[in-house]
Parts: structure tokens; sequence; C-alpha cells
């Protein structure tokens, strides 16, 4: 093959020696998240309906809806960051947020605690 | 004749970047045939398509695979939204095909590392590393996801690319296309490096179109053909001229790739220039009915998606033959007559991405 060097990774090996890391030196310094990063889902309970649709849209199926008790459940561990429930809330509770979830080495899931609304009465009967 | 012996390669093997299985025939240290077997990490990923809402399905599409994560998702869309007889708006066209080249960028990079470390140059290794580095901040930064962008949607994409974010990346390929210089040298030019590859499984162009080969495997060997060239996306509105080198050799797939790192650095700007204003998705109702098959080009080739619906919000079958599927039987012919060491490197040439393969 034609036109064959010798050494040519010499400068950037010599120029490596003096430049500083290209890596973070993660823990001790902290990671810099962009602001867009999907990293964990967050719920606003308060404006939590409890309709359900966030549990319907997951694709691992993280989320649980328990309407009697009016609770949101994720389990962080299922959850693959997609952001399928944040585009299917219709009150917009559901938000991605920078940073990642703790690693453990079992299965738990978040229970969140919605706020409890009277059912509505079943419609009277007409007389 | 020599005798002959069989000596089992793969799936594990510290050598191999994937997992595939090949029964190599040897007679002494030369190879004089290769029976390869897949199907060690089957997921079932397509099935999943009976069981999930279509439009819920582009999730799944996409983590078929982790490395052009983004153009299965694209793929697949696009099948359904032609099924659907969807118009995309041209600014998510835009933004999709943005988003693919730097995909493209992220993979060649990937794979020049990985060249450079079965060739044993570390610091080459690293240096590649450094660099992708940067187009995986970027992805970040713009999408949310450094690998998994999980952008698409039936009916356009779910985020904006802001002017300023624009410029960034404008800026940002100015300065990768610079700082690739030496490392191209280094893969071009050096010694070592061209030692390793030149004539090394080589694959005629005759060859290449028997085998059914696919992107810089097929452009490596002399063949001009380019799935981008049939203008889906927004390529229409680019200018692609596909890139090729003519010994087939693993030192023309190496050019190939790093000659379409240029280019794809050339379309983003191209692309950036050009984004119209406008919405980012349409609306979309109803349930896909019909069928369709949707061809593009991923960094390792062309990648079919076929569809089929039912008028449910369930599809019948989605099928996606991906490009190293294609890529195997030519590579398969590369090896015979090469020496036994040199089956990690050319089983690498293909870029193999066994698990989007096996789906
Ligand atoms: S989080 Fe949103 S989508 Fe989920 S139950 Fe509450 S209101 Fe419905
Ligand atoms: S981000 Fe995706 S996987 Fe996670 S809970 Fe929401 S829908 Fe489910």
């Amino acid at each position: 093959m034609e036109n064959r060097k010798f050494l040519t990774f010499a400068r950037t090996s010599i120029k490596n020696l003096f430049r500083k890391p290209a890596t973070v030196g993660y823990p001790y310094q902290p990671a810099d998240y962009p602001e867009r990063m999907r990293g964990h889902v967050e719920i606003k309970t308060d404006n939590c309906i409890l309709c359900g649709l966030c549990m319907r849209s997951c694709p691992p199926g993280a989320i649980r809806i328990d309407r009697a008790d009016a609770t949101w459940t994720i389990n962080r561990f299922d959850c693959v960051q997609c952001g399928s429930c944040v585009n299917a809330c219709p009150k917009e509770c559901l938000t991605l947020l920078p940073g990642y979830t703790q690693p453990a080495s079992s299965k738990t899931e978040d229970v969140y605690q919605c706020p409890k609304r009277p059912t509505p009465a079943p419609p009277k009967r007409p007389a | 004749m020599a005798k002959r012996s069989i000596i089992p390669f793969g799936p594990q093997h510290p050598v191999l970047p994937e997992p595939i299985h090949l029964d190599l025939v040897l007679e002494d240290e030369t190879v004089v045939e290769a029976v390869p077997s897949i199907g060690f990490i089957h997921r079932g990923l397509e099935k999943l398509v009976e069981k999930k809402d279509f439009k819920q399905y582009v999730y799944i599409a996409e983590r078929v695979c982790g490395i052009c994560s983004c153009g299965h998702g694209m793929g697949y869309c696009e099948a359904v939204e032609h099924v659907m007889n969807i118009q995309v708006p041209p600014r998510a066209e835009y933004l999709r095909t943005i988003w693919i080249e730097m995909s493209r960028i992220h993979s060649h990079l990937l794979w020049l590392g990985l060249l450079a470390d079965a060739l044993g140059f570390e610091s080459l290794f690293m240096e590649s590393w450094r660099l992708r580095e940067k187009i995986l901040s970027m992805m970040d930064a713009t999408t949310g996801g450094r690998i998994i962008f999980s952008v698409n949607c039936v009916g356009g994409v779910l985020k904006d690319i802001t002017p300023e974010m624009l410029r960034e990346i404008s800026q940002t390929m100015d300065d990768m296309e610079r700082e690739l210089k030496p490392i191209m040298e280094t893969f071009l030019h050096d010694y070592t490096v061209q030692s390793r590859l030149c004539g090394l499984g080589v694959l005629t162009r005759d060859q290449a179109i028997l085998y059914g080969a696919v992107g810089p495997m097929l452009r490596a060997s002399g063949v001009e053909y380019d799935v981008r060239m049939t203008g889906y996306g927004a390529y229409g509105d680019l200018e692609v001229a596909p890139i090729t080198a003519a010994d087939g050799d693993s030192y023309a797939r190496c050019e190939v790739r790093l000659k379409e790192l240029i280019q794809s650095f050339r379309l983003i700007r191209e692309a950036i220039g050009k984004i119209p204003e406008g919405p980012i998705a349409v609306p979309v109702k109803g349930s896909p009915s019909g069928e369709y098959f949707m061809r593009i080009e991923q960094p390792r080739g062309e990648a079919i998606y076929y569809v089929k619906g039912n008028g449910t919000k369930n599809l019948d079958r989605f099928r996606l033959r991906t490009p190293t599927t294609s890529n195997i039987p030519p590579m398969l012919e590369t090896v015979k007559g090469c020496q036994l060491a040199d089956v990690p490197l050319l089983v690498l040439t293909i870029d193999p991405c066994i698990s989007c393969t096996e789906r």
C-alpha cells in the first residue's frame, strides 16, 4: 500500500502526556448531567387523579396504581426511562429528571400517597 | 492433503465483541471453512409487537440494538407512518436525519476503537473513544439519552432541538472533524495498521453482490450503493454520494468508515443549515391497516422493516432484517484461506451486531 509512515501517533501520544484527563473523577467529582437527561421519573402527587393512563402506557409495566388506597407505585428497577408515561399523563404530574437512582441488591418499589378523592356519588334514580 | 481439525470459536471468546459461534475447519493454521451458528441471545422482541400498542412498540423497537437504536425507532415509525398515510412534518424529518447521522458517527467511532483494540493499538483505541464521548454528550444534551434516544414517535418526533443547540452541534462537528485528522492519519497511513489490514480478507465486487453484503462492507468492494440515495427522511434534500473503495480488503472497510465520518459531519452541517421551521409532530388517529416494507441505511448497512397492521392497536407482524444478518455470509467467505489469528479481525470488519441479528 502506498504512503506508509512510521510513528504517526507519536505526536498525539506525547501531547496526551500533558493534557488533563478526558474523564471526570466520579464519584469524587460530581457528574455533570444535561438538563434534558432522562434519569428518573418524578411525580407531583397533588395533581394525580389516579386515572391509570401512565400505568397502561408503560412498556415494561413498571407503574401500578391502587385506587382504593390512592397510591401510585413505581418499580424503579423495571423502569427503562422511556418517557412514555410522561407523555401519557393528562394532568402533567410526571416528569423525567436528570440523575440516576441508587443501585440496590434487591428490587424495591417506591410508593407515593396521592390525595384521596371522593368517589362521585351514584346518580339519583328518577322518582 | 494435510490433516484437518475443527476448532470451535465463540460464542464466548476473549477476542470476540459479540456472541457468534463459528466452527473453524483448519488445515494447519489456515482456515478452510467456517460454519456459523447464531441464536444465543434471542429475546423475542418481534413477537412483542402482538402484545403492545403500536405506539408503545417504538420504545421496544429502539431497544433492539444499543448502537443503531435511533435508526430502529425511525425505521419502525416510518414504516407505520407509510401504512397509515401520515405526512410527517419536514422539521421532524430533518431532526430524525440529524440524530441518525449523529448515531452513525458514534457507531463508526466505536468500531474504529474496537478495530484499534483488536490490533493491540491501545492508545489509538482510547483516542477514538475520547472523540466518541463528544458525540455521546451531544446526544445526551439533545435527546436526554446517551445511546437510547426515545425521541421518535409515530407521526414525528417528541423533542425539538433549539437554535442554540443546533449551533452547538454544528460547532462540535467542526471540532470533531479537526480532531479526527490525526486519528485518520494513523488508521490510513501507519505502518503497523497497514501491515495488519492491507490485503486481508478480500471480498471482490462480484462476491459482495453474490453473497448480499450491505453497508460499508459492500461499498468497500467498490459497489456504489447506499440506501440514503433513495431519499427517505431529509436525505432527498441533502447531497448523499456513496463512499466506496476498490480493494475490498479490511483496509478498504476501514477507509470507507473513516470517510463516512467526514460525510456525516458534512451532512449534519448541511441539514442544520437547511432545517425548516414548523411543527415537529402530527396527531395520529386510528390504527394501522395494511403492510409496508421500509428500508433505511443504518451505520452497519441496509436494514429492512416490515410491518403488517390489521386495523387494531396491535400489529399482526413486525419483521426486522438487520445489516449483520446479510453480512454474515460474505464474512464467512472472507475468512476462507486466512490464518486462524486473523479470524477475530475479520469478524470485526463487518461490524457485527449479533443481538440485533437475533432480536
Ligand atoms: S400520574 Fe398522571 S397518568 Fe398517572 S394516574 Fe396520575 S394523573 Fe393519571
Ligand atoms: S419512563 Fe417508561 S418505563 Fe419508566 S415508568 Fe415511565 S413509561 Fe414506564
